[in-house]
């Protein structure tokens, strides 16, 4: 942590909770009874980035405003066809951890784990903002469940260096809504989920964590993982400086040997559950739809009757 | 048939509606259905589930349950799934539910399903029933390991009473060098909380074709003239237009009304999950090809600023104010 430069003086001294990438001057004053004052004088340094690091991960998946479809034969996602989107909720955190770092100093690295294609999520997060990206991208991941997609993340947040995660709630594709509070398990750190507020201060994370009835006031100190809702923030758009800033930083790309997940433990083969089926769900009896003329709202009152609601 | 364990939430001293649901229904899955239920409260609920058929009880009291996220209780499952091998672990599909089953998932390597709207047994295994793509699809997943943690969403079973006695209880303790992480400070009640949409005979939700925050007063006014409570899409309450409370869906509320009436929502598939179960739907919205249609008994294709208002005023004339 803290280095000593010249001028050190020789007793212990207490330990000092210096910022990384700030330098201290300390002048010591020696009085000595009928000595001239003498001065002693050393510098401390903490090197490293300013600030905190932080992890966001986002994900890639098909546009959630088209329709969804899944391969007949294998039931996962069919991505080819689709337009593939950064996550809407991945959005949200991504701006939550640029603001964490706006006000705090530091940098945020985006994480995915995904195929080829999937580093335009990270081109588009550091356009937004963000100073580098990890893609853990390894054919043998495909078909990877709710568990292995953890061990692979926590495995890359853990090289990163990062000492807070945030990422969205769920995906929009799959909701499973798993993933970050078993990275944060893995990584045995705590877990604030839900956050539609978040501040970090000195060193604690704080969020206003959404519950039904209002909201809990939640904290820990860092590394701590944290998921984000939608209402905590309006995400913004990648500037056309963003945009070409974004095509130079690094992107570092990773596979599962690189980060020593073994490959029995991830993809299709390992995934504790298989789909045996996907089919169209039973239909609600076609319904009645009618243009509003006018008469709408009598009609529907006519109906409200016919249930005897009203 | 085995053992089927069941993580129990305790809400002002009772076993929340959930959790009896899934008490109820693991009757079906094995010939032994043991709770687990760590709550300073946990001794309160334990008629209740043993009433429901829970016929062992594996009971934490410490307040670091309240107070603490996910964390303590996570060890203290985990070492329960460990020693006693169940076929199958139910957890309520709640935002506690999905942190405890992410972080026994993590720690004892078991996979993890969620949103299931059904549970049935099938040989060794189990077959997981889920919804996707705004419940258009439906999805069976069939379990290939031990213990398989599953998360199942509010009203996909009926509570149903077994007349069993209280059960045979065993205290777990919190093991002193647990880290407990994540620390509650404050509970907020928000004043606006909208009580009761979940119990609701009709509801009346309202999304983004509502234009502005203050446009839910008719909203309020409809409801208020049915009987009914005022719900939300998630994108108006992401917007801040009402309170969370409010939200049907997803990671909201799931309601199951006589009468569900969406006023400016296109049905989002985070929306649809939360609602597709309501009796009757009636929808309201500009666009004739918005997926809520799919769903609608009767739909309207029209302005919702213009068809509520209108009906408010048909349900005066009809004698109601």
């Amino acid at each position: 942590m803290g280095q000593l430069h010249h001028g050190a003086i020789g007793f212990p001294l207490r330990r000092t909770r210096l910022a990384p990438g700030s330098l201290a001057i300390i002048r010591l004053r020696f009085d000595v009874p009928d000595r001239p004052v003498r001065w002693g004088q050393f510098t401390q340094f903490r090197e490293g980035t300013p600030g905190v690091k932080v992890a966001v991960f986002v994900k890639q998946i098909p546009d959630p405003t088209g329709v969804g479809r899944l391969d007949p034969v294998t039931h996962l996602l069919v991505r080819d066809g689709s337009e593939l989107v950064l996550d809407p909720g991945d959005a949200n955190g991504v701006e939550a951890a640029l603001r964490v770092v706006e006000a705090n100093g530091g940098e945020v690295v985006a994480i995915t784990m995904g195929a080829e294609r999937a580093a335009e999520v990270l081109r588009k997060a550091m356009a937004m903002g963000a100073g580098s990206a990890i893609h853990v991208a390894d054919d043998r991941l495909r078909g990877s469940d709710a568990l292995a997609t953890a061990r692979v993340l926590a495995a890359a947040v853990a090289r990163s260096g990062c000492e807070l995660v945030v990422a969205g709630t769920e995906s929009t594709d799959g909701y499973t809504g798993t993933v970050p509070a078993a990275v944060a398990e893995l990584l045995g750190w705590p877990a604030l989920t839900f956050a539609k507020a978040l501040e970090l201060d000195s060193g604690t994370v704080r969020i206003h964590r959404q519950t039904p009835a209002g909201h809990d006031v939640v904290e820990a100190p860092l590394p701590a993982v944290v998921t984000v809702t939608g209402a905590i923030n309006e995400p913004r758009y990648p500037s056309l400086r963003g945009i070409m800033a974004a095509k130079s930083k690094p992107l570092e790309q990773l596979s599962l040997d690189d980060l020593g997940v073994s490959p029995d433990e991830v993809g299709l083969a390992a995934a504790g559950q298989e789909v045996i089926s996907a089919a169209p769900a039973p239909e609600r009896a076609a319904g009645e739809l009618i243009e509003d003329d006018g008469s709408a709202a009598r009609r529907i009152a006519d109906y409200l009757a016919e249930l005897k609601v009203i | 048939m085995g053992l089927i364990l069941v993580a129990a939430e305790v809400a002002g001293g009772s076993p929340s509606p959930l959790t009896l649901e899934l008490v109820s229904h693991a009757r079906t899955l094995g010939d032994e259905v043991a709770v687990v239920v760590l709550d300073p409260e946990a001794d309160a609920v334990l008629p209740a589930l043993g009433a429901h058929g829970a016929s062992q009880a594996y009971v934490g009291r410490e307040t670091a349950y309240r107070e603490h996220l996910g964390q303590p209780a996570a060890q203290v499952v985990s070492a329960l799934v460990d020693r006693l091998h169940p076929d199958l672990v139910l957890f309520p599909g709640t935002q506690e539910g999905r942190d405890l089953a992410a972080r026994v998932s993590a720690r004892l390597r078991l996979p993890v399903l969620a949103n299931a709207i059904d549970v049935t047994k099938d040989g060794d295994a189990f077959l997981v029933r889920t919804a996707i793509f705004g419940a258009t699809v439906d999805v069976i997943t069939r379990t290939r390991s031990r213990s398989p943690l599953v998360l199942v969403r509010p009203k996909s079973f009926t509570a149903t009473a077994s007349g069993g006695p209280q059960p045979a209880t065993e205290v777990l303790p919190l093991p002193a060098e647990a880290p407990l992480g994540a620390r509650r400070l404050e509970s907020v009640v928000a004043p606006s909380a909208g009580p009761g949409l979940e119990e609701a005979k009709v509801v009346v939700s309202g999304g983004r074709g509502m234009q502005e925050a203050a446009n839910f007063e008719v909203l309020e006014h409809l409801a208020r003239q049915l009987g009914g409570a005022v719900g939300a899409s998630r994108a108006v309450v992401d917007a801040g237009w009402v309170p969370y409370a409010l939200q049907v869906g997803q990671t909201g509320k799931t309601v199951k009304p006589d009468v569900y009436i969406a006023c400016g929502i296109s049905g989002a598939m985070q929306h649809l999950v939360g609602m597709k179960g309501s009796s009757h739907i009636v929808a309201i919205n500009k666009d004739p090809d918005a997926p809520i249609f799919k769903l609608s008994d009767l739909g309207v294709v029209g302005d919702a600023l213009k068809v509520v208002p209108a009906l408010i005023e048909e349900l005066r004339a009809r004698g109601l104010s």
